[in-house]
């Protein structure tokens, strides 16, 4: 389902003493069964953006487009559920929204609010414990008995059990371990890969950006300054530095060789992955050429 | 829903009236409560008028906050009105229905119950628009001093209500998030009949309560670590400063007040 926002603008509390402005003459797509990644500063409009992706904002200039739907500032409240059960938002610290005696309830309660029975309900949450990193054990302890990655895991698992289209995810690694972190997001990546997910990501951590979005759209002050392949837009360091972002250690470390021995190694490097194969393969041809790898 | 509330909310400023002591303030919208039920005529409502809207010229605030916050309490404010015009006799009779009646009497209580409301709303929103919530707890704790004989414990009562005043946005931030949360796991609030209504609730209390007890425990530890250990004996960082346009604004009441007591009927 393609997401397409067109000159949306988006003031809050508009026509009152304390309105102010966050979002001006967006533009951009999200694409059918792309890995999007939304990067700003703090502040840049994110989080409103995310809101909008689906419609529990409403743009108050423009309009945003989700599969077929049109929501404009007009848009009646109601009938919106269908769209929001499309589009899944895991929002920040996701932990907070728990409130069942037991895991299985919390998890079936978002299906069961889309017209799921209560069989149904346990079916699903059986199906998405695993997914998560967690087993059926899990089933009928509270959620409060948890701890925090733990329930962490419930939430997005409730969010995964109503099986929207596109999941929106706003820094979901937030506060976690480095462990539990890689977990997450390699999960997200089986279901972006694996079940044809539309992924989008707001994140502060450039790493998983370059290893992980296939688009990025980089926000400052409520517009779109750049988008394009990660890549493109880590090419320019100088530039995002400008605008108070990051380049992955990847890159930063392939520019620092560049200019501390002169060594050049071709595509900027995303992954570790890739900069060990580049590293290797430079090794490689240079101990053809000198014989001394050092 | 509760971003258009304006009623309780600090409009940052540096006007006469800001500069206030909270102190000030506080007792002359208490003390202002009191004297105008000594206000039984025209003179003396004039009188009053004159003073509040004085008050509100000084506060450099637009005139459009306080009619604002009076828009919340109109219905109870009409509503107060037309029973007391209704069911008021004396006077002249304009017209009759069994109980009910109209009367010259009657109306003139009206207005001055509709007066009244007004009055006390514009001083109330004054008070509040020109006062840091922080400063008001400081007066309190100030102004309940003397409670402390009759073993009232101030300092706590002045803490935790500055405590609970700093987390109100907090809280409304909290409440916003996990409803928009709540939202995007299809449920509908403020639709269907009551029972719904207030089932859709539950998913939002129950996380802002246990969210609540989780602050208050974090709290509670970071305050200790910090060397809390009660009221007695601390010093303070915010010291309030009495000034000679504090002193001023007590002589202008009780000249008032002697003027009221004078003019009434």
């Amino acid at each position: 389902m393609d997401i397409t926002f067109e000159k949306v603008g988006y003031t809050y509390q508009k026509g009152t003493p304390f309105e102010s402005r966050a979002l001006y003459d967006i533009d951009f797509d999200i694409k059918d069964g792309s890995y999007t990644a939304l990067v700003g500063h703090t502040g840049s409009g994110k989080s409103t953006i995310l809101r909008h992706l689906n419609a529990l904002n409403k743009p108050t200039e423009g309009k945003v487009i989700i599969g077929d739907r049109e929501i404009v500032s007009t848009t009646n409240n109601k009938n919106l559920k269908s769209i929001r059960k499309k589009v899944g938002i895991v929002f920040q610290f996701p932990e907070s929204q728990l409130f069942e005696e037991t895991i299985a309830k919390d998890i079936a309660f978002g299906p069961k609010n889309f017209g799921a029975t209560e069989e149904e309900g346990v079916e699903i949450a059986k199906r998405m414990l695993p997914l998560v990193g967690l087993d059926e054990t899990y089933m009928e302890r509270s959620p409060f008995d948890l701890s925090g990655g733990q329930m962490r895991r419930v939430a997005i698992a409730g969010v995964l059990a109503m099986e929207p289209e596109v999941l929106v995810l706003d820094e979901p690694t937030a506060g976690l371990d480095p462990k539990g972190r890689k977990e997450m997001m390699d999960m997200f990546y089986q279901l972006y890969k694996e079940h044809g997910m539309t992924i989008v990501l707001v994140t502060h951590q450039m790493e998983d950006v370059a290893s992980y979005a296939n688009h990025v759209i980089i926000l400052e002050q409520g517009t779109v300054v750049k988008e394009g392949p990660p890549r493109e837009i880590f090419q320019n360091e100088p530039w995002l530095e400008s605008k108070q972002l990051d380049v992955p250690a990847t890159v930063s470390f392939a520019s620092r060789l560049e200019e501390r021995i002169g060594l050049r190694l071709g595509d900027i490097p995303l992954t570790t992955d890739e900069l060990a194969d580049q590293l290797v393969a430079h090794l490689a041809s240079s101990s053809i050429e000198g014989g001394d790898a050092k | 829903m509760m971003e258009k509330l304006i009623f309780g909310r600090y409009i940052p400023g540096t006007s006469w009236i800001h500069r206030l002591d909270p102190r000030a303030k506080l007792l002359s919208t208490i003390l202002f409560i009191f004297v105008i039920f000594l206000a039984n005529n025209w003179q003396t409502y004039l009188l009053l008028f004159i003073f509040v809207l004085t008050a509100v010229l000084l506060s450099e605030i637009k005139f459009s906050f306080f009619i604002n916050g009076i828009k919340p309490m109109i219905w109870l404010i009409l509503f107060t009105v037309i029973l007391q015009v209704l069911f008021t006799g004396g006077g002249e009779v304009y017209f009759q229905w069994g109980i009910l009646m109209l009367t010259s009497q009657g109306l003139l209580n009206g207005v001055f119950i509709f007066c009244r409301f007004v009055l006390i709303i514009f001083m109330s929103t004054l008070l509040t628009l020109t006062t840091m919530p922080l400063s008001l707890t400081d007066a309190l704790e100030y102004l309940m001093r003397p409670l402390i004989a009759l073993k009232v414990p101030v300092y706590e009562i002045a803490l935790m209500l500055s405590i609970a005043l700093r987390f109100v946005p907090t809280l409304m931030d909290e409440t916003e998030k996990i409803m928009n949360a709540q939202r995007a796991r299809g449920v509908d609030f403020g639709e269907g009949n009551v029972f719904q209504q207030m089932k859709a609730i539950v998913p939002l209390l129950i996380p802002l309560f246990v969210s609540s007890f989780n602050r208050a425990e974090e709290l509670a530890t970071a305050m200790e670590a910090r060397g809390y250990s009660g009221g007695e004996g601390r010093t303070k960082f915010r010291k309030l400063d009495w000034s000679a346009s504090d002193t001023l604004v007590m002589v202008v009441f009780v000249l008032i007040t002697a003027a009221l007591v004078f003019l009434r009927n």
